[in-house]
């Protein structure tokens, strides 16, 4: 019987011959990657009282989620971090101005195909868009894993997601994960490996590949895996990645379902309040008065997400009323937007640019939402609460849905723009 | 190992951001986190809670972000145990660590309403409601995860190993 990816790669790390879905392994990650949540892991780490971590060179951590620091409590954690940095020698540290994490780690060549990615962060799961297998864990168990090295995982269950057709004018990636999240529900890959494949998945690009991989989570799985191709390897090759061991999947892999899904007739996707899960086709929602659009985040921030908006958005201005806020995923994103003129055309239709960084998704830190108040993002997650306030509500869609419904400040299908 | 408390019922797809929202995350202190819990979804909850409270969710409970407080903030706020329908699997993996125990069991998760007294027995694997005299069998954690729950939480594992070798 042939074996999944999840398998294949958890049995190659363990040191084993092979492994079965649910069988408990112990493995050690290629990479560790946590942001601002470092200072409390770091916390916890001195607790073990180990002095020094077990690999420098496999920690990655990036200052994303509060970037520049909002008060003195966020400005004295990332001077924790800034100390702990030093003093253990890591040396994949990047502070606030380079980017989000999920956007970096690929960008700065950490993310490698056929390795195991672990990090203390939901969204972990983005890196399997390059053919890793990358898992969100928790903040004691990366301490653990900085002092030892270890970790326990199951070899999860796989679905194989098949996914065929073309995607119609201003439909994309966004609107298939809400769909497919919407079809299976919150809890529906709970555990479980995804593998997306098909011609439309090869046809997608890595920005789209991305995105499948990122919501992966919010349907509960524990890894979303694109395999590598041609595409993968010339986005890979500029930032240094060139060697490394492709895994595949085996044709007669034992898979716990086969879903299949086309995309011709697909239409624009929203996902409404307060649940991932509460997906309609945008014009069922059509003429909601919206407050706020966010066009950014791990999900949605990349060059291709802003250049969509800004086509929409192009000799135009926002309505009226509502508040656009901008953030691209990266430095190195906010450059090619500024370069290539998408920010300036972006600002002159009314956009805030701010730096990249979390912000605002979270709720956390900028463009916090107050009572009453209704946003439309494309970010991942819009459960009560938040952006910050529990007494506002959130919509996730694309960014071409995000463009059009800013340029009348009411949830618009962008099919209807010109 | 058993447990005796009050039951607190929601429903399907707990998260963590209604557990403890973003915007407490700064403070380290769980007694600060527990001031805060669930109150997004349940500010009765926050007026009514005692120690050795169980919190009964539907599927998916945990679901959402990866942070740890969710089930910091749950223990410190005095919740004994959370019995759902299934969790999302951070969440599960957070709850064991920082030693709050968690059951997996469908049947139960349905046949218990809030303010009926649950007994559950972690080692053997069955919970009581008390108040209706039903029981439910459910499976055991694994060895190794009953025992870091037994130590506290992972980090207080870690350091008896530590001592113990």
């Amino acid at each position: 019987m042939g074996k999944t990816f999840a398998e294949k790669i958890l049995a190659s790390k363990a040191g084993l011959s092979e492994v079965q879905a649910g069988q408990i392994v112990t493995v050690e990650p290629d990479i560790i990657m946590s942001h601002d949540n470092s200072a409390a892991i770091s916390k916890t780490f001195a607790k073990i009282e180990v002095e020094k971590v077990w690999n420098p060179d496999k920690i990655v951590i990036v200052l994303d989620h509060v970037v520049p620091a909002a008060n003195e409590t966020h400005a004295k954690n990332h001077q924790t971090i800034r100390e702990f940095v030093a003093k253990q020698s890591i040396k994949h540290f990047h502070d606030i101005g380079i980017g989000v994490c999920h956007e970096v780690l690929p960008e700065k060549g950490h993310v490698v195909p056929g390795t195991l990615i672990l990090g203390s962060d939901s969204h972990t799961t983005t890196y399997g868009a390059f053919g890793a297998f990358a898992a969100g864990i928790g903040r004691s168990e990366t301490a653990a894993i900085w002092a030892t090295g270890k970790l326990w995982l199951k070899v999860p269950h796989t679905f194989k997601i098949v996914i065929s057709g073309t995607f119609p004018a201003r439909v994309g990636a966004k609107d298939l994960i809400l769909h497919i999240i919407g079809t299976l529900g919150a809890d529906g890959a709970d555990y479980r490996a995804v593998e997306y494949t098909g011609p439309t998945v090869s046809a997608m690009s890595i920005d789209d590949r991305i995105v499948m991989s990122n919501m992966a989570l919010e349907m509960g799985a524990k890894a979303g895996i694109v395999e590598v191709d041609e595409k993968t390897a010339a986005w890979l090759a500029p930032r240094g990645v060139k060697d490394y061991q492709i895994i595949r999947a085996d044709k007669d892999a034992r898979y716990e379902r086969v879903l299949e899904f086309t995309v011709d007739q697909l239409e624009p996707q929203l996902a409404c309040p307060h649940r991932v899960d509460n997906v309609v086709p945008v014009d069922k929602k059509a003429g909601i008065t919206l407050n706020q659009i966010l066009l950014g985040t791990c999900t949605n921030g990349r060059l291709s997400d802003l250049r969509t908006a800004a086509d929409i958005l192009k000799g135009r201005t926002i309505a009226r009323g509502v508040r656009m806020l901008v953030l691209p995923a990266s430095m190195e994103v906010y450059l090619e937007a500024l370069n290539s003129g998408v920010l300036a055309t972006l600002i002159r239709a009314g956009a805030v640019v701010c730096n990249p960084g979390c912000g605002p998704c979270l709720g956390a830190h900028q463009g916090a939402l107050a009572p009453g108040e209704v946003c439309l993002s494309t970010s991942n997650r819009n459960f009560k609460g938040r952006m910050g306030c529990r007494d506002a509500e959130i919509y996730l869609a694309s960014p071409a849905t995000a463009a059009a419904s800013a340029l009348t400040g009411r949830i618009t299908d962008p099919r209807e723009i010109d | 190992m058993t447990i005796e408390g009050r039951a607190f019922v929601y429903g399907d797809n707990v998260n963590t951001d209604v557990i403890i929202p973003a915007r407490y995350l700064t403070s380290p202190d769980p007694a600060r986190l527990a001031e805060h819990c669930l109150e997004g979804l349940d500010p009765e909850f926050l007026k009514e809670r005692e120690k050795g409270d169980i919190v009964v969710g539907g599927k998916n409970f945990g679901c959402g972000s990866s942070r740890e407080h969710a089930p910091v903030a749950l223990k410190a706020a005095g919740v004994a145990c959370v019995v759902a329908k299934s969790f999302a699997r951070i969440f599960y993996r957070n709850a064991i660590n920082i030693g709050l125990p968690i059951v997996e069991c469908a049947e139960a998760a349905d046949g218990i309403k809030r303010g009926e007294r649950v007994r559950i027995d972690l080692t053997e694997g069955e919970i009581t409601n008390v108040t209706t005299k039903q029981s439910w069998g459910f499976a055991p954690l694994p060895q190794f995860a009953q025992e870091i729950l037994a130590a506290g939480g992972l980090m207080k594992y870690a350091v008896a190993k530590k001592k113990g070798s």
